[in-house]
C-alpha cells in the first residue's frame, strides 16, 4: 500500500528533466509534512520510553496494589483491553458494513444523504456522554437479558453465574465501544463503497447480476482495503477508549472471559484514567509504561491489518 | 425500502418471474401482525408484559423466512439470496440505529432543560448551584479544536498526498508505519506528552490552551492521514493519467483532479478527525486545566473546554445535583450541535469543489 | 430530521456563536471595588474538594473582584506533585504530605527554608448508601459493614444484619457491594475505617485502591451513586452530600447507632489527635475511627496545603486571605450549603487561624 507500483509510474515523474517550480514546492511540502509526523512521533516515543523505563526496573512492592511483579499488574489489563476491543469489533464490523451498504447502495439517495449525516454526527458524541448513556440507559436495559443468559446458558463459561446486579459488565462496555466505533467505520466504508467505479457496477448489472451479486463482485472487493482501514481505525479507538469504559465497566482486575458477572478485567486506557489522578512518584511511570504497552499492541494489530491489505491489492483504485 | 429494490433493479427477461413491488411490504405487515399476535398470546399465558422488542424481532424473523421461501418459489434462488441480503442489510441498519437513536434522544431530552440563552452567554465564574453557563467552555473548545485543526489538517493532508502520490521507499514505509502507531496513542498519553513538552519551556505550572491544542493535534493527525490516504487512493488512476496525457503538471493534477474528486471523502475524513478530538476530556484536563472564567488567550492561563465542562459537572456535583447534571447534558448537546454545524459546512464546501459524477 | 430543521438548528448555533463573541454576561466588571486584593491564585488537587472549592472561589471572587482563583480538580496525587514542583500556589489533598515528604522539602513555590502549612479545612462524612425497596435506614456495626464489603455476608436477610435491625423487613436478595474502581481518598478513608473498627473481619490495610477482586467497581462518587441507584440490592459508600434519596446506614458506636451528620463528623475529627512530631503549623490529623462517644467515624478529611513563606510575597498575601476565608465561619457554612461538608469546630478553628497567621 505504501510504494507506487513501478509499472504504472505517473508519466510526469519519469521523462521530465525539468522540474516545475510548483511541482518542487508541492512535493517538498508533502515531504516535510510526512517528516514532521515522524518528528512528532519520535518526540512522543522518546517521552514515553523515557518515562516508562523506571517502572520496568522498580521494586514491584512500590507499585499500585503491590503486585508480585510488573507483569502481574499489566497482564489482566492487556487481556481486558484485547478482549473488550475484540468483542466490540466483532459486533460492530458486520453492522458497519451493513449500514454502509444500506446507505451507499440500498437506501434512496436523498434518504441516504441524511442517514450518512446522522451517522457522522454520532462520531462527535463525547465519550463521557457514551459513558452516561451506558450507565443510565444501556446497563439497566440489558440486565434482564444477562439474567436470562446466566439462568439458561450458564453452563457456557461465557455466561456463568452469578450475574451482575447492575449490568455493568464487560459485554455492556463492549456494546458501548461498538456503538462508539460504528460511526467511524461506517463513514469510511461508505465513502469507499460510493467510490466504486460505476463501470464495474454497471457491467455486473448488465451481465444480469442481482444487486447482491453486483455487490459481492464489484463493491466489496473494491472496498476491501477501506473496510479493513475503517476496522483498524475503529479498533484503534476501541483499544484506546478511556472515559466510556472507565465509567461503564465494573473493573476488579481479574482475568475471566465471563461476559455477565460483575468482576471484569479493566482495560489499559481505562485503568490509566482511573489511577492517574491519585498516582504519584513511580506509579506515574508505571501508568505511562502501560500506555507504552497499549502503543505496542495497537502497532501489532495495525501491522497485521496492513499485511492483510497488502496481500491483495488488485482492486486498489490508485497506482 | 425493499420496494425500491424492485423498482430500480434491472428488469431481466431471463428471470422467470418477479414479485409485485408491493408484495414484500404485504409480507412484512403480515409477519409483524403474526408475531404481535403470538407474543401477546404468550404474554397473556405467562401473564407478563407485552414485549414490543420481542414482537418486532420475531416479526423480522418471520419476514426473513417467508420472503426467502416465497422469492425462491417465484423468482429462483439467486433472487432469493438477493432478497435475503437486502432484508439482512436493512436489519443491520435498524439494529445499529437503535442505540444511536436512543443515545441521541437521551442527550436531546436531558440537554434541552438548560439549553437556554443564559447557557450561551454566561460563564461559571462566581456561580454556585443553579444558573451559569458554558460560554467560556464553548469559546475554549472552538479555539483549541480550531487550532488543532489548523495544525493537523495541512500536515495530515499533505502527508496523505505524499504517501499516495510521491512516497516510495523506506521513508514512505516508515511514515505509514508510524501513522499506524500514532492511532494507538491513548488520549491521556498525548496530554502527558504535551504537558512534558511545554513544561520544558514554561515551567511546571504551565496551563494553556495552546498546549491543549498540541495534545489534540497529536491525536488528530493520524486520523486525518489515514482517512485522507484512503480517499486519495480510490481516485481512479485513469483520471491522473488522462491529466498527465494532456500535459498538466503533477502538482496541478493533484490540485485540480485528485483532490476535487476525493473532496467529499476528505471532508468526511476531516470531520471524523475533528469529531474524534472535540470530545476529548483527559488530555485537556491535564494541560489546559479547569477554570470557571472566560479566557480568549490561547497562550496564557487556563482554558475551559466543553468536554471538561461536561465531565467535571458530572463528577463534581455540588449539593444541587440536578443543576450540575442539567448543565452537563446541555454541554453535551452543544458539543454535538457544534460538530453538526461543522459537518454541514464541510459538506457544503466539499460539494462546491466536487466534480459532478454520474450519481 | 429534514433539511429545514437542520437549517434552523444551524441558525440557532450561528446566533449562539455571535453572542459568544461578546463577553460572558456574568463577567462584566462591577464598579465598586471593596477590596484591595488583586491577582491570580492557582490551586490543584483532590476532586473531592472540587465542589467546595467552586463555592469558596465564587464567594471569594465576589468579595474580591480583582482576584481570580482557579482550582484544577485533577486528583490528590497530581495536586501534591504540582504543588511540589511549584506549578500551583496551594494544593488540596485527601492525605497530608507525610513525614518523609515534609522532611525532603523542595516545595518550589515556597521561599528557601520555609515549611508548609497543612490545614484540615474540608471534613466530609462518607455515607454508606444502599438501594432496597422500602428501607431508608439500617443499623450496622463495623463488623457487618466489613463482612458485606469483604463478601462474607452475601444476602440482605442475613442474621447478622437482621439482629441489628429488629422490625425492619429484609428481603431475600443478594447483596451487590459497589466500590470505587479508581484510586481515591474516599476508598482510603473507608478502608481505614474498616481496618481500624473491624480488624477481625477486614484484614486489609487502608489503601486508596480497593484491595479485593470481588464486588462491583464504579468510577468516582457519581459512578458509585449511579451504580447503587440503578442496581438491585446494591450497597456502596460515597460522599454524604450525594446520598440523596438512597438508604443510608447508621454506624454502631458502643451501644448507639449514629447516622451521618456534619456535627457527628466534626466530632470525630475533634476527638482525634494531631500527628506527632510535625511542625506547629502542620495540622495533620491521625483519625481515630473508634471514638468512645457518639461521633460518625466514616469521614474524609481533605487538607489545604500552602507555604509558610512564599517566594512571591504577593502570593502569600493572597493565599493568606483565601485560607482565612475558607476557615472562617462564613466559608465553612458556604461549603456546608454548597458541598455538604462538615464545618470545623471552634477548637480546630483556633489552631487553623494560628497557622494561617504565619503565612506570608
Amino acid at each position: 500500500m505504501t510504494a507506487t507500483d513501478p509499472k504504472v509510474l505517473p508519466v510526469a515523474s519519469q521523462g521530465k528533466p525539468k522540474q516545475r517550480l510548483g511541482d518542487i514546492i508541492f512535493s517538498r511540502t508533502s515531504l516535510i509534512s510526512g517528516s514532521a509526523i515522524l518528528a512528532i512521533l519520535a518526540a512522543v516515543a522518546i517521552f514515553l520510553v523515557g518515562q516508562s523505563l523506571p517502572a520496568f526496573v522498580a521494586d514491584p512492592e512500590d507499585l499500585i496494589g503491590s503486585p508480585a511483579s510488573f507483569g502481574d499488574y499489566v497482564w489482566p489489563l492487556v487481556f481486558g483491553t484485547l478482549w473488550s476491543a475484540t468483542l466490540a469489533l466483532v459486533m460492530a464490523l458486520p453492522l458497519a458494513v451493513g449500514i454502509a451498504l444500506f446507505i451507499s447502495h440500498y437506501a434512496p439517495r436523498r434518504l441516504a444523504q441524511i442517514l450518512g449525516y446522522i451517522v457522522d454526527l454520532l462520531a462527535a458524541v463525547p465519550s463521557v456522554v457514551f459513558g452516561l448513556w451506558g450507565i443510565g440507559v444501556l446497563a439497566p436495559a440489558v440486565l434482564p437479558a444477562y439474567t436470562w443468559l446466566a439462568e439458561n446458558l450458564g453452563w457456557i463459561p461465557l455466561f456463568a453465574p452469578p450475574v451482575s446486579g447492575t449490568g455493568r459488565t464487560i459485554l455492556t462496555a463492549a456494546i458501548v465501544l461498538g456503538v462508539m466505533i460504528l460511526p467511524v467505520m461506517t463513514a469510511i466504508c461508505r465513502e469507499i463503497f460510493i467510490q466504486t467505479p460505476v463501470l464495474h457496477e454497471e457491467a455486473a448489472l448488465a451481465l444480469g447480476a442481482t444487486r447482491w451479486e453486483m455487490i459481492t463482485m464489484a463493491v466489496l472487493p473494491f472496498g476491501r482495503p477501506g473496510i479493513i482501514s475503517g476496522a483498524m481505525l475503529g479498533l484503534g479507538r476501541a483499544l484506546g477508549e478511556t472515559m466510556a469504559v472507565a465509567m461503564v465497566l465494573s473493573a476488579t482486575g481479574v482475568i475471566t472471559i465471563n461476559l455477565v458477572s460483575s468482576t471484569n478485567p479493566s482495560t489499559i486506557a481505562a485503568n490509566i484514567a482511573l489511577s492517574f489522578p491519585e498516582a504519584y512518584g513511580i506509579n506515574v511511570n508505571l501508568l505511562i509504561a502501560t500506555g507504552l504497552i497499549l502503543f505496542v499492541i495497537t502497532l501489532i494489530v495495525n501491522s497485521i491489518a496492513r499485511y492483510i491489505v497488502n496481500r491483495r491489492k488488485d482492486f486498489s483504485g490508485a497506482n | 425500502m425493499t420496494a425500491t429494490v424492485v423498482q430500480t433493479g434491472i428488469t431481466n427477461s431471463l428471470t422467470q418471474g418477479q414479485l409485485h413491488p408491493r408484495t414484500p411490504w404485504v409480507i412484512l405487515g403480515l409477519s409483524l401482525a403474526a408475531a404481535g399476535g403470538i407474543v401477546s398470546l404468550i404474554a397473556s399465558a405467562v401473564s407478563s408484559e407485552f414485549s414490543l422488542v420481542g414482537a418486532i424481532a420475531l416479526g423480522a424473523l418471520f419476514y426473513l423466512v417467508s420472503i426467502v421461501v416465497i422469492s425462491r418459489l417465484v423468482e429462483g434462488s439467486r433472487k432469493a439470496t438477493d432478497r435475503f441480503v437486502t432484508a439482512l442489510v436493512t436489519g443491520a441498519f435498524i439494529i445499529a440505529m437503535a442505540p444511536l437513536v436512543s443515545l441521541l434522544f437521551t442527550v436531546v431530552v436531558n440537554g434541552s432543560a438548560r439549553f437556554d440563552v443564559e447557557f450561551f452567554t454566561s460563564s461559571m465564574r462566581n456561580v454556585v448551584g443553579e444558573g451559569g453557563g458554558a460560554a467560556h467552555a464553548i469559546v475554549g473548545t472552538l479555539l483549541m479544536t480550531g487550532t488543532a485543526a489548523i495544525i493537523s489538517i495541512p500536515i495530515g493532508l499533505f502527508t496523505a498526498i505524499y504517501l499516495v502520490e510521491y512516497g516510495r521507499g523506506p521513508l514512505a514505509r516508515a511514515i505509514t508505519f508510524f501513522v499506524d502507531v500514532m492511532t494507538g496513542i491513548p488520549s491521556i498519553v498525548a496530554g502527558l506528552f504535551a504537558f512534558a513538552l511545554f513544561a520544558i519551556f514554561f515551567g511546571p505550572g504551565v496551563r494553556m490552551g495552546f498546549a491543549g491544542a498540541i495534545a489534540l493535534a497529536v491525536l488528530m493527525i493520524p486520523v486525518v492521514v489515514r482517512s485522507c490516504e484512503e480517499m486519495l487512493r480510490v481516485v481512479p488512476n485513469e483520471l491522473r493519467e488522462a491529466s498527465y496525457a494532456l500535459g498538466v503538471p503533477k502538482w496541478l493534477t493533484i490540485l485540480n483532479v485528485v483532490l476535487p474528486t476525493s473532496a467529499a471523502g476528505i471532508a468526511t475524513g476531516i470531520m471524523l478527525s475533528i469529531a474524534r478530538v472535540i470530545g476529548e476530556t483527559a488530555p485537556l484536563l491535564i494541560v489546559a486545566g479547569f477554570t470557571a472564567s472566560m479566557n480568549y488567550n490561547l497562550f496564557a492561563e487556563r482554558m475551559q473546554s466543553l468536554p471538561v465542562f461536561v465531565f467535571t459537572s458530572y463528577s463534581n456535583q455540588g449539593v444541587d445535583t440536578q443543576a450540575y447534571l442539567d448543565r452537563a447534558w446541555a454541554g453535551a448537546l452543544t458539543l454535538i450541535l457544534i460538530v453538526m454545524l461543522l459537518n454541514l459546512v464541510a459538506r457544503i464546501i466539499a460539494r462546491a469543489f466536487a466534480p459532478k459524477l454520474g450519481r | 430530521m429534514n433539511i429545514t430543521r437542520v437549517g434552523s438548528f444551524a441558525a440557532i448555533s450561528v446566533a449562539a456563536a455571535l453572542v459568544l463573541s461578546a463577553c460572558a454576561t456574568n463577567e462584566t466588571p462591577t464598579e465598586e471595588a471593596p477590596s484591595a486584593l488583586a491577582g491570580n491564585l492557582v490551586g490543584a488537587g483532590s476532586s473531592a474538594v472540587g465542589a467546595a472549592q467552586e463555592v469558596w472561589i465564587a464567594e471569594f471572587q465576589t468579595a474580591n473582584p480583582e482576584v481570580t482563583v482557579t482550582y484544577d480538580p485533577t486528583g490528590s496525587g497530581a495536586g501534591r506533585e504540582t504543588f511540589l514542583a511549584g506549578g500551583s500556589d496551594f494544593a488540596g489533598t485527601d492525605r497530608a504530605f507525610n513525614d518523609e515528604e515534609v522532611a525532603a522539602g523542595g516545595f518550589a513555590s515556597c521561599a528557601e527554608g520555609s515549611g508548609i502549612v497543612q490545614l484540615p479545612l474540608y471534613v466530609s462524612p462518607i455515607a454508606v448508601i444502599f438501594n432496597l425497596d422500602g428501607v431508608s435506614e439500617l443499623n450496622m456495626s463495623a463488623d457487618v459493614i466489613a463482612g458485606i464489603f469483604a463478601g462474607t455476608i452475601t444476602n440482605w436477610n442475613d442474621a447478622a444484619i437482621a439482629d441489628l435491625n429488629e422490625g425492619v423487613e429484609l428481603p431475600d436478595l443478594a447483596i451487590t457491594p459497589v466500590h470505587r474502581s479508581d484510586d481515591s481518598g474516599t476508598t482510603d478513608n473507608f478502608t481505614d475505617y474498616l481496618a481500624q473498627a473491624a480488624p477481625s473481619v477486614w484484614t486489609f490495610e487502608a489503601d486508596g485502591v480497593w484491595p479485593l477482586d470481588s464486588g462491583e467497581g464504579a468510577q468516582g462518587t457519581s459512578g458509585v451513586v449511579d451504580a447503587v441507584t440503578n442496581g438491585v440490592g446494591t450497597i456502596g459508600y460515597a460522599d454524604a452530600s450525594r446520598a440523596g434519596d438512597l438508604g443510608t446506614v447508621a454506624v454502631q458506636i458502643g451501644d448507639e447507632f449514629v447516622p451521618f451528620s456534619p456535627e457527628a463528623a466534626a466530632a470525630v475529627v475533634d476527638a482525634s489527635p494531631f500527628i506527632e512530631g510535625r511542625p506547629d503549623f502542620d495540622l495533620s490529623i491521625e483519625l481515630d475511627r473508634t471514638p468512645d462517644s457518639a461521633a460518625y467515624p466514616v469521614v474524609l478529611v481533605a487538607y489545604l496545603v500552602g507555604c509558610e513563606t512564599y517566594l512571591d510575597p504577593a502570593k502569600g498575601e493572597l493565599v493568606k486571605a483565601y485560607f482565612t476565608y475558607m476557615a472562617s465561619e462564613a466559608g465553612q457554612a458556604a461549603a456546608n450549603a454548597g458541598a455538604g461538608s462538615a464545618p470545623i469546630s471552634a477548637t480546630l478553628f483556633e489552631r487553623v487561624t494560628a497557622a494561617i497567621d504565619v503565612i506570608s
